[in-house]
């Protein structure tokens, strides 16, 4: 493999190596660290609040880092790697733990011959995500010890603690980090990266890695010997930290956390948790030893609390701290009683929200409007057009999970029979179909049901920035690469009706809709227009478009289309006509797609 | 108490005017005058309109990076409503920084909502300290409005304990050279207005 035949340059390209200390986000502080540990494989797919790792990650000199179409890809690529004797790593966000859980429960058996850590982003408060599932429960479900930072540094530091771990002790390695970990930033003091160390080969060793039931029994008792050899570790692991002040409170707490409670109560007794599984009992019943009282601060799940009571040791958690949404300082303050005032905002009039919405000029909003008018019900699915959820669009009647639209709709379709003939739809983008639609879509075409299924084709992972998939011809690190024919592969799975069409113009994309609703059997609309903000795609912005004031009749039709720039203007009236206002675009905002004079009756838009 | 020597400071918006940048900006130079800094956003929505803000904490030694309600310094306001949005965040004696642009949330944009009246007015009813300027024409008399971020900052940095020169240097450090004239004239902009 040519990137580990290129032996390595001792010196970092980086203007920051001469730095000590730069202000890094936890993510860049991930990458950084992977680097100074001397990883060279990385993989992963994309995803809020992962993604900065990758793209930090594949900048660093000699590394391998590659975008996997989804997480259970990755990270068998990374166990692939692992077994060559290559130190690997996986990346992804929370959710995509569970689409990668098959491989990861099993690799807990087999072990690695190299070294195999996986980073779970998780997203309290659920900022960008469909639910906010606490991944520490996969750590001690699928047995795999698992590290948690609570900063920047700590992001840096353990990254190169989880590959000794996996290497010391034959194992895969979690390492969770949440949003506010992955993207607040801090000061960083750097290492000098240690060299790479060029390991790998082929060694066979089939009893431990072809997992038949009688070569997993065999390692399901190793596993437990794992087990009880990480718990004595996890006793004397540094970053399990004590930290005596008052013998009166102490907190047992663990990632960032930490941070809120140790700024509000900066006399109170701590016992910081860098090890979040297994647990350090021994450490822990010696903490609860020399305080009266302990309180368990974590966010999301009683993990820590439920395993410290069934300890035997008495501990405040969940009674008084929320399970839902991240934590801040102030959370923190109220729960445990002490005084916080009553602090209100001097202002108490209701203000105008400012959702989230598709850009000006976003090829989802046409098809969202064209799909509108058919009233059908719409599977949703994860990207950016998820977002036409809000009103006035209201595009969607569902969304679960990455690729779930095309299973939904299917299914939906079948148990409607005749009754939900031209009514059911299902929409996908296209890096989600590659990650998880194309064996929905296979199903829809073995079992034959009427559904339709748009995919929304704009070229990019455009909701999660803008990264490359095996449908956009490049990979991670910008090589021209081979670039699959959506049109050709879904033809292959065995979709007779195929349109491609072009969002931006809704007579096409109608047409296109009624002609597929009232077809027999499962069909594909490909609607095919580049991402306005994809650079590559060499969109000329077109010249913004105004509207004529003497033609509006103030119909607010082209509202509809909830496009940035365009806004109401109350009380522009004319004489002889009922208008109470007219439409204005803000040519600053508008990219000039044009959508809005095509639904403008009246010509008034140019 | 860690509490009195951490300096908390609210930058807030509306996706795309710079916010981020603007507390990069500023927390590099923090660091570079010898503080402990810790920073905190929430990214994703920022290019689709949405709200922004980003939290900036120095001292000593910082160890949250989110700052509790009631307990911020200073107001770093880049849209006038985003002002009055995050007020619980204030403590009673903080100043705040306004610049008064406008853009519309879309409720008020289809006429559903209005803008509130008189922000100024409010806000110097209910705080010490309240500067507000155009920091986007400021920043056009410099050469760009794009520049209104650091002309912001610059209004700032009379409210932060750091050398006017280590500003200076980190500015030059986080443009591209032929912006860097540029953004040095609008912090300066800032400083006076």
């Amino acid at each position: 493999m040519s990137f580990f035949a290129t032996p390595l340059s001792l010196h970092w390209s980086y203007t920051e190596a001469r730095l000590k200390k730069v202000l890094m986000s936890g993510n860049e502080a991930i990458a950084r660290g992977v680097y100074e540990a001397g990883v060279r494989f990385a993989a992963a797919y994309p995803g809020t609040p992962s993604t900065e790792i990758m793209e930090e990650l594949a900048g660093y000199e000699g590394v391998y880092a590659e975008w996997a179409p989804n997480e259970k890809v990755a990270v068998e690529v990374a166990i692939g790697a692992a077994l060559a004797g290559a130190r690997a790593l996986a990346v992804m966000k929370h959710v995509g733990v569970n689409v990668a859980a098959d491989p990861v429960f099993t690799v807990s058996y087999t072990g690695i011959e190299g070294g195999l850590v996986i980073v779970s982003a998780d997203d309290p408060s659920m900022h960008s995500s469909q639910n906010e599932q606490d991944n520490r429960n996969y750590a001690k479900f699928a047995k795999i010890p698992m590290l948690e930072p609570s900063d920047p540094q700590e992001a840096k530091d353990f990254i190169a603690l989880a590959f000794q771990i996996s290497s010391l002790f034959d194992t895969p390695v979690f390492f969770r980090t949440t949003t506010r970990v992955s993207h607040s930033k801090s000061v960083v003091t750097l290492s000098e990266p240690r060299n790479y160390e060029e390991k790998t080969s082929l060694v066979r060793n089939a009893q431990k890695y072809v997992m038949v039931p009688i070569n997993a029994r065999t390692r399901r008792v190793e596993v437990e010997k794992r087990q009880k050899a990480l718990r004595e570790f996890a006793e004397t692991f540094p970053e399990n930290k004590m930290e005596i002040n008052s013998t009166e409170i102490g907190i047992i707490t663990a990632g960032m956390p930490y941070n809120y409670a140790r700024e509000v109560f900066p006399d109170f007794s701590y016992l910081k948790l860098g090890m979040v599984y297994p647990l350090p009992e021994r450490m822990i019943r010696e903490f609860a030893s020399r305080v009266k009282k302990i309180y368990v601060v974590e966010e999301l799940d009683p993990y820590l609390e439920e395993q410290v009571k069934a300890m035997g040791i008495e501990v405040t958690g969940k009674e008084i701290f929320p399970y839902t949404n991240e934590f801040d300082p102030g959370i923190i303050r109220v729960a445990i009683g002490k005084d916080m005032g009553t602090l209100t905002s001097p202002y108490r009039e209701e203000l105008a929200a400012r959702p989230p919405n598709l850009c000006p000029g976003c090829p989802h909003r046409g098809l969202f409007y064209a799909l509108k008018k058919f009233k059908a019900y719409v599977h949703g699915d994860i990207g950016c057009y998820t977002l036409s959820y809000l009103k006035p669009l209201q595009g969607l009647h569902s969304c679960i999970c990455m690729g779930a639209s095309i299973g939904m709709a299917h299914g939906m379709s079948k148990a409607l029979g005749e009754k939900g003939k031209g009514k059911v739809v299902g929409v996908i983008g296209d890096s989600t179909f590659l990650h998880s639609g194309i064996t929905g879509l296979l199903n829809m075409a073995y079992n034959q049901s009427d559904a339709l299924i748009i995919i929304l084709d704009n070229s990019t992972t455009a909701m999660t920035g803008m990264q490359e998939h095996p449908g956009t011809g490049y990979t991670l690190s910008g090589k021209e690469t081979k670039k699959v024919n959506l049109k050709v592969l879904v033809s292959a799975l065995g979709i007779d009706n195929i349109r491609v069409v072009d969002p931006n113009n809704l007579k096409e994309t109608k047409a296109a809709i009624r002609a597929e609703l009232a077809s027999s059997g499962p069909s594909v609309i490909i609607s095919e227009s580049p991402c306005v903000l994809f650079r590559r795609a060499g969109i000329k912005a077109k010249p913004s478009l105004r509207v004529d004031p003497d033609k509006c009749t103030g119909c607010r039709t082209c509202l509809d289309l909830n496009c940035p720039p365009i806004a109401w203007k109350k009380g522009e009236t004319k004489t002889g006509s009922k208008r109470k206002g007219i439409a204005v675009i803000d040519e600053s905002l508008c990219n000039g797609c044009g959508l809005c004079a095509q639904v403008c009756k009246f010509d008034a838009i140019s | 108490m860690n509490d009195e020597n951490v300096k908390s400071i609210l930058l807030a918006g509306v996706g795309g005017q710079g916010i981020l940048r603007a507390s990069d900006i500023m927390c590099q130079a923090l660091m570079a005058a010898g503080f402990d800094v810790k920073k905190s956003e929430v990214h994703g929505m920022a290019q689709r309109g949405g709200c922004v803000t980003s939290h900036v904490r120095y001292g000593t030694k910082v160890f949250s990076p989110l700052a509790e309600q009631g307990k911020i310094e200073i107001l770093l306001a880049f849209e006038q409503m985003e002002a009055l949005r995050y007020l619980r965040f204030l403590s009673k004696d903080a100043s705040i920084i306004l610049n008064t642009e406008r853009i519309n949330p879309p409720a008020v944009n289809m006429g559903d909502l209005s803008y509130p009246d008189d922000i100024i007015g409010f806000l110097n009813e209910n705080y010490p300290r309240v500067i507000s300027f155009n920091a986007a024409e400021l920043a056009i008399e410099v050469g760009n409005a794009k520049a209104a971020n650091v002309v912001l900052l610059g209004a700032a940095a009379n409210l932060i304990g750091v050398a006017k020169s280590v500003w200076e240097k980190t500015i030059e450090k986080s443009f591209p050279p032929k912006l860097v004239k540029l953004n040095l004239d609008a912090f300066q902009k800032g400083i006076t207005a």
